[in-house]
């Protein structure tokens, strides 16, 4: 295989909840490209397998202060600590069945490994992973719509977004076919960005200044001087992560105008948030 | 040797760390998963070659234009087609779930006749046989008037054929069920003249105010409009919601104004007089008003100054002002109308007023406003032959005006005003007001034929069923309507073989006809509907097979539109909500249902919050200050005029005090004795089932927007 000298590729999203309808469109396209089976009563959300899955934000406030926003969430793809790759789940697979990409930064799950600890479910702080409970079963007939790309999982293992990753092997295979050493920006999008009406989802390589998502989010190239697992700070004021004071260092970033959907990114103590609401990493007053 | 204890002892401490010890019990528990996992029915799908074909959605009225990725013969994912005119990229969760209806095992497999409470399969010819003789011994006793035809809509070729059908026959009884469409088609008669139609042009106007019209939630052609309020940001255009509840569009507008339930006819009146009393509108335009502009004026000024509006709406008096100074001052404002997804129950005085503010503004026909324009009619059908009887019959009164006044007709009268009934592509007996009145008009009428695809509500009520092709599987032009400011027609095209025995309905219509011989067959002289498509499609039939749509009307409309106000000078009443409570009850649409005739598919279901379905229940929102003791997520029982039913409390802030919501789209009753629709039958109620029809004296319109209720706990 020919070797490209390219830097190696970030992969990331930005998701505009001013943009963001709520609409649903992000989680049942993820659902139709990935095999995610569905059963008689999927109202118990604990045990309903929603690789991208849109959460309903309120400011908290009474009639008629209230306001609402959406969060869709897919797997945040964590870098770990420092962005070294030790993701949470990473860390405590005993399988390998999940592992960090370092050419990519998408983290993987291998079904086929996985015999269903579900360590991995206990150290996502986003809850982006879920176990199969039961086999997946589809009516009869309806498997005549299941994609090759992506197989079925089983009863007992767990299963989580990819970013689509056999989309990325799919425009991989053509570049490659066509003599080409990469993938232009267009060539690789998740099912949730194309699907999206609003076009609230923009996904791409974090690490190419050329790229959609690295203008909007402006990631931070060193590592936070208050924090220093904390790397890829947005320096967009806008722009914020989940729980970033973890140091998971997701690849899914946020954009919103309004400053209460921001602040429910984490969870702040009094006080907290207007201490850190206008700090935007090393580099924030360049 | 002898055991004793000692011995014994040992001997089992060493087996227990022997087994502890070796790897067997974690090989087998290995093995064991290894091998549950590999069970054969975790199906492999077959792969193949990938190639990818573009059609149009015809779910909605959407229509957008569809990309269809198959794996060789086998359709896998739907995505939206970049590039197309309505959409250009992006879909809806119900467009990509799409594959969900072509292979449901719940769908009419061939056709169906029924026998005592069962259904039993017939074969095609049998069906046709017994269609059209039925047929004819109706037309035979005299009175060809008494057949009925329910469909979705007017426009379309299909649509046409049923039309030819019933004409040639000699019926006039051809209804359409409500929809945006015909909202805007009745508005633009009132007040500009028959024969028109109104689109929005939203991705240009930059002050769009909206009477409830859930501009993202589904209203419209939704992902056309997803698209323009996405924009809204770039464009520094501003969005106001006028709406009791928060919804999405109200959460993402740029002002939400809370207003009482039924009374945005009177809020518009009374942003109008505004407008009139400090001259804000365009003098230019308002030269050109007919139909009593002084009557209208002065009977503003007497019923709907500021202080009366508020005490109507609950609007505040300095936000009347405010926004009909916004309104009057904005470069290209636009008032949509339609609440909702703008295919329920509408009053005429309210979409009347609506679009008066933009016939005051002068923003008709003008770039970010409304365009008025003539009805598209791009099928070039060929003359019909008419015998005697047709002529006869189909020079009758209809039944009715609107669908509802047909089924209040059926169930009042004991002889059969209807003798047979046609449904196609529509679901009456769910999606009307007061559905189980509805569901005993249908089954009144003695021979109901229904074309559906599913085993709805209405098709359960059919004597025969003639299953037509889903939109995946079938040829047909797909026009844009519902308030689109370009008109597309688009191209389905069939990109999977027909899965079960079922035929384009088009094909059924021009078999029945055929069948029954003389003048009627005369009229329909194509082998197929293929064919009959190609020929009447004329002019346009080579865009549209090769782009796959073709653009009728694009730009601002050229040409003088004459705006008459009589309808409004003549202070038409506002309808009142049924009932004497104190509380409301109004329907709510979401983006992830479907309240038209078919059911939302399994992945939509999925989708839905557990704070609108939680298992089988539905959850009605109702804010804690109306709440009065109910809890959240408990259960509460909901009693109006009509009907009584179980819900689950969701305590919400962003409804307004005194009313209480409750969504459309689920409560289907899809299963039979012998097929079970588990994913998408029997979950929560059908708000239809609570909420009766209150028909609008003058336009005949059922205009109920709610209905007053009882809630106690459960």
């Amino acid at each position: 295989m020919k070797q490209n000298n390219n830097k190696a590729h970030k992969f990331g999203m930005v998701i505009d909840l001013d943009k963001c309808t709520g609409c649903g469109s992000c989680m049942v396209s993820c659902m139709s490209e990935n095999n995610v089976p569905f059963k008689e009563d999927e109202s118990n959300k604990k045990d309903s397998i929603t690789w991208m899955r849109v959460y309903k934000l309120t400011n908290g406030k009474s009639f008629p202060d209230t306001e609402i926003a959406y969060l869709p969430r897919p797997c945040q793809h964590c870098g770990g600590k420092g962005d070294h790759g030790h993701s949470p789940c990473v860390s405590v697979c005993p399988a390998v069945a999940t592992d960090y990409g370092y050419d990519t930064g998408i983290v993987s799950q291998i079904y086929t490994r996985c015999f269903g600890c579900r360590y991995c479910m206990g150290a996502c702080p986003y809850h982006a992973r879920y176990f199969n409970w039961w086999d997946p079963k589809w009516p009869e007939g309806m498997e005549n719509y299941l994609s090759p790309d992506v197989s079925p999982r089983m009863r007992g293992v767990v299963e989580k977004c990819s970013f689509c990753y056999h989309r990325y092997q799919a425009a991989k295979d053509t570049a490659y076919y066509e003599g080409r050493d990469d993938i232009e920006e267009h060539e690789y999008q998740t099912a949730c960005a194309t699907a999206c009406p609003a076009g609230a989802i923009v996904f791409g390589d974090l690490n190419n200044p050329a790229h959609q998502v690295h203008q909007i989010v402006k990631p931070d190239p060193h590592p936070d001087p208050r924090n220093k697992h904390i790397v890829g700070k947005s320096r967009n004021p806008k722009v914020f992560r989940l729980l970033e004071r973890l140091g998971t260092n997701p690849k899914v970033y946020y954009l919103s105008e309004r400053e209460w959907v921001r602040k429910q990114g984490d969870n702040y103590l009094d006080g907290e948030w207007d201490k850190i609401k206008n700090y935007h990493g090393a580099s924030s007053h360049d | 040797m002898k055991v004793d204890r000692r011995s014994f002892l040992g001997l089992g401490l060493g087996a227990v760390a022997g087994v502890a010890v070796s790897p067997i019990g974690i090989k087998l528990t290995d093995d064991s998963s290894i091998w549950s996992q590999n069970w054969p029915w975790t199906p492999v799908p077959v792969d193949g070659e990938v190639t990818y074909e573009s059609s149009v959605c015809s779910l909605c009225p959407g229509s957008c234009g569809l990309s269809v990725r198959k794996i060789d013969d086998r359709p896998v994912k739907i995505e939206g087609l970049a590039g197309h005119p309505v959409n250009g990229g992006g879909a809806c969760l119900h467009g990509i779930s799409g594959l969900q209806y072509l292979y449901d095992p719940a769908r009419v497999k061939t056709p169906l006749k029924k026998n005592g409470d069962k259904f039993e399969e017939i074969s095609w010819d049998d069906a046709i046989a017994l269609v059209a003789g039925k047929l004819a011994d109706i037309r035979k006793s005299g009175s060809p008037e008494k057949l009925a035809c329910i469909a979705d809509k007017e426009q379309g070729s299909v649509s046409g054929l049923f039309q030819r059908l019933l004409k040639t026959f000699g019926s006039p009884n051809f209804y359409t069920m409500p929809s945006l469409e015909s909202y805007l088609e009745l508005t633009a008669e009132v007040l500009h003249g028959e024969g028109m139609t109104i689109g929005f042009d939203l991705e240009n106007s930059d002050f769009v105010l909206s009477f409830g019209a859930g501009i993202i939630e589904g209203w419209g052609s939704p992902v056309n409009c997803f698209k323009a309020n996405a924009s809204r940001k770039e464009r520094h255009a501003k969005l106001y919601q006028i709406e009791s509840r928060l919804s999405n569009t109200a959460a993402n507008a740029d002002k939400w104004i809370p207003i009482k339930p039924g009374t945005e006819a009177d809020l518009a009146l009374g942003l109008c007089a505004v407008i009139l009393e400090n001259k804000l509108f365009n003098s230019m335009a308002v030269a050109n008003f007919r139909g009593g502009l002084n009557k209208l004026a002065a009977a503003l000024q007497k019923n709907y100054s500021p202080s009366k509006t508020a005490e109507i709406t609950g609007v505040k008096v300095s936000d009347i002002e405010k926004m009909a100074t916004l309104f009057a001052k904005a470069k290209m404002p636009v008032a949509v109308f339609g609440k909702g997804r703008g295919d329920g129950a509408q009053s005429l005085k309210e979409l009347a007023a609506v679009h008066t503010l933009n016939c005051l503004v002068g923003n008709i026909n003008k770039k970010g406003g409304a365009f008025v324009q003539l009805k598209s009619d791009y099928l070039e059908f060929p003359d019909e032959s008419m015998d005697s009887i047709a002529d006869a019959g189909f020079a009758k009164n209809k039944t009715g005006r609107y669908v509802s006044q047909l089924i209040e007709k059926v169930n009042e009268s004991s002889k059969p005003v209807v003798e047979a009934l046609f449904v196609y592509n529509a679901n009456p007996c769910y999606s009307l007001h007061d559905a189980k009145s509805v569901k005993q008009a249908v089954g009144k009428v003695p021979f109901v034929v229904s074309f559906s695809s599913f085993l709805d509500e209405t098709a359960k009520e059919a004597d025969i069923i003639l299953p037509s092709h889903t939109f995946l599987e079938r040829l047909e032009d797909v026009p844009s309507g519902a308030g689109l400011a370009k008109t597309v027609v688009g191209l389905t095209k069939p990109v999977s073989q027909p899965v079960f025995n079922t035929k384009n309905p088009g094909d059924a219509v021009i078999l029945i006809a055929k069948a029954l011989e003389g003048s009627i067959a005369q009229s329909f002289e194509w082998e197929s509907y293929d064919e009959c498509l190609e020929s009447v499609a004329g002019g346009i039939w080579d865009s549209l097979s090769e782009d796959g749509y073709a653009i009728i009307s694009e730009g601002i409309p050229s040409g003088f539109v004459a705006v008459n106000v009589s309808y409004l000078a003549d202070n038409p009443a506002t309808i009142q909500a049924q009932g004497d409570d104190e509380l409301i009850l109004i329907p709510i649409d979401n983006m992830r249902l479907i309240n038209a005739g078919i059911a939302a598919s399994p992945f939509a279901i999925k989708t839905v919050s557990d704070n609108v379905l939680k298992g089988s229940d539905s959850v009605v929102e109702i804010n804690p200050l109306t709440a009065r003791g109910l809890k959240d997520r408990g259960y509460a029982t909901l009693t109006t005029p009509i009907g009584k039913a179980r819900v689950m409390i969701n305590l919400n802030e962003g409804m307004m005090p005194g009313v209480i919501g409750m969504v459309k789209g689920l409560g289907h009753t899809l299963n039979t004795k012998h097929m079970s629709n588990k994913y998408v039958s029997n979950k929560g109620i059908n708000v239809n089932d609570l909420i009766g029809p209150v028909i609008e004296s003058g336009s005949g319109l059922d205009a109920a927007f709610g209905i007053k209720v009882k809630i106690f706990k459960a």
